[in-house]
């Protein structure tokens, strides 16, 4: 292992995740599997004049998607559409500290994939390429 | 080799991957479920061909096309009495298991499953085994039915059996030995029943013909699966066993050189068996290499791995019964002498990923996910993925103690009892 993936912080936010639970009244809401390790996720946002004024997840998945998850989730609140849809697969590097390697990419990254997807479906528009390769 | 009391370390030698290291540490390899590792004899034997004897098979009039066919076909009739076939016209070369089945599925199913009518496979098949069946009655209009499992989640329900055998299905679909639970099936009292109601049997041998004595006779199935790198043997080359008349009966699905007696501007007419089935060049190099994996198991003697694999098996289980929040699935302790080295199991708390990816920094390979049996890990076991340790002849009992230090590891980062 290259780098401490199990870091103390990753534990903590696996152990006590934050925005994890569900929502009433939510703008809109985005389902996503990893079919390969059975991890799946919803999230779920609240959106006012292009503004997410809340994000909530819920779903079941290793240490790093739920960490992921937890800090993706803390650092859109309060972000426009425009900045989400900007967001790729380095904006997540930068918000949890480190590049898992690409064994572990898709556990960090679907948190990202799904939130972007909900941006997206949210305008009625169709999600880009770069989402997709998530 | 020569046949003589199986030593471990003796063994060992053999595969070189076994003095490798992974991640700074000594390779423990327990994926074996997955993909087998190779001894030097089966490494050597390709490298031997590539470099001494390379030419096509069945049509040079020179001595090494000769001697590359007869290779070829030595490698046919080592595998034809290692499942103890009638004949080698009986084994057919495919890619690997799944390919073998897809080839009953498209081509025997093609012509012989119609509307309404019924295919039953079991609730622990691997997607190989199943997803071509789906395929095939979506198609056909046809209905696909499941044999349950027992109360234990572990063995097929014969209850279960018996009551979808008289829907009268046109064939069966079973594995040998489930990938997930380990469980062996009594693939030969099924084929009894299921020849009873009318229906043909096809059963999946990936996890069974590497660990133990397979007899297709005995067993008298009509379809026998397998895959060569799973028993030893290089990647890229399986084999499916069926019985001459079915065979002839079959139409190839792919056609043209090497599987065709004549052809006129206007007709054609199919070579004899098996070479019907293998359309263009085939992979000499990977049967000469599936020939000297036969051999090596051979020499060691399937009773002797079998035997070590079911002690190292009953060792693990005892040890991972005793380790706090590890639960295991499938057959437990008592259940041993139908379980085959493979345990699935879950450490209370810890996503499968995580416990692999810790055991991968202390230089352990293990499969976690849902191991190709998506229906039996979330449906039946109710579980989005499982971690899975799985043996072969050349494991030891250390490297279960390892398996077991490194899982106290992961309980200490995740912080659980």
């Amino acid at each position: 292992m290259p780098i401490d993936l199990y870091a103390e912080d990753i534990i903590m936010y696996y152990e006590h995740p934050h925005n994890k639970g569900a929502m009433k009244d939510a703008s809109v809401s985005m389902h996503n599997e990893n079919a390969l390790c059975g991890d799946s996720i919803t999230m779920r946002l609240k959106i006012k004049n292009r503004i997410v004024e809340d994000v909530k997840f819920e779903g079941d998945g290793c240490a790093i998607s739920v960490a992921s998850a937890s800090m993706l989730t803390d650092f859109v609140k309060g972000k426009s559409l425009d900045e989400i849809e900007r967001m790729n697969v380095k904006s997540v590097f930068k918000i949890i500290g480190f590049d898992p390697g690409p064994a572990r990419l898709k556990c960090a990254t679907l948190s990202l994939r799904t939130l972007k997807e909900a941006a997206f479906a949210y305008q009625h528009k169709a999600v880009d390429a770069e989402t997709q390769t998530l | 080799m020569t046949a003589r009391a199986f030593n471990v370390d003796r063994v060992r030698a053999d595969f070189p991957i076994l003095k490798t290291k992974m991640n700074g540490k000594p390779l423990v390899y327990l994926d074996n479920a997955a993909t087998s590792q190779k001894p030097y004899s089966v490494i050597d034997a390709i490298s031997n061909y590539y470099r001494t004897y390379n030419a096509n098979i069945h049509r040079g009039i020179y001595k090494i096309a000769e001697e590359a066919t007869v290779a070829y076909t030595d490698s046919k009739i080592k595998l034809e009495k290692f499942i103890n076939a009638n004949s080698m016209q009986e084994i057919v070369y495919t890619k690997n298991a799944t390919d073998a089945i897809n080839l009953v599925s498209l081509s025997w199913g093609g012509a012989n499953v119609g509307r309404g009518d019924h295919i039953l496979v079991s609730s622990m098949e691997h997607h190989s085994n199943l997803v071509p069946w789906m395929v095939l009655a979506k198609k056909k209009g046809a209905v696909l039915d499941y044999i349950a499992l027992d109360k234990d989640n572990a063995r097929l329900s014969t209850k279960s059996l018996d009551e979808q055998l008289e829907k009268r299905p046109k064939i069966v679909a079973v594995t040998h030995a489930s990938n997930v639970l380990g469980t062996i099936n009594d693939v030969k009292s099924i084929t009894r029943k299921a020849h009873g109601a009318g229906a043909m049997v096809i059963v999946d041998g990936a996890q069974s013909a590497p660990h133990m004595k397979v007899d297709v006779r005995d067993i008298d199935c009509d379809f026998f699966a397998m895959s060569a790198h799973k028993m030893l043997g290089p990647m890229g080359i399986g084999a499916l066993y069926a019985k001459k008349g079915i065979l002839d009966s079959m139409e190839p699905l792919i056609t043209g050189g090497d599987m065709i007696r004549s052809v006129t501007h206007n007709s054609y007419s199919w070579n004899d068996l098996p070479w019907k089935f293998e359309a263009g060049t085939s992979d000499v190099a990977g049967a000469v290499g599936f020939g000297a994996a036969i051999d090596y198991l051979n020499a060691v003697g399937m009773d002797k791995v079998r035997k070590h694999e079911k002690e190292i098996t009953k060792y693990a289980l005892k040890r991972m019964n005793e380790t706090r929040n590890v639960r295991t699935f499938g057959l437990d302790m008592k259940g041993l002498e139908d379980k085959c080295g493979i345990i699935a199991f879950s450490l209370k708390g810890v996503h499968p990923h995580d416990v692999s990816q810790i055991l991968d920094g202390e230089g352990i390979a293990i499969r976690a996910g849902q191991h190709c049996a998506m229906p039996l890990v979330t449906e039946i076991l109710n579980e989005n993925a499982l971690s899975r340790i799985s043996f072969y002849l050349y494991n030891k009992e250390s490297e279960v103690d390892k398996v077991i230090d490194a899982i106290d590891m992961v309980k200490k980062k995740f912080r659980i009892e």
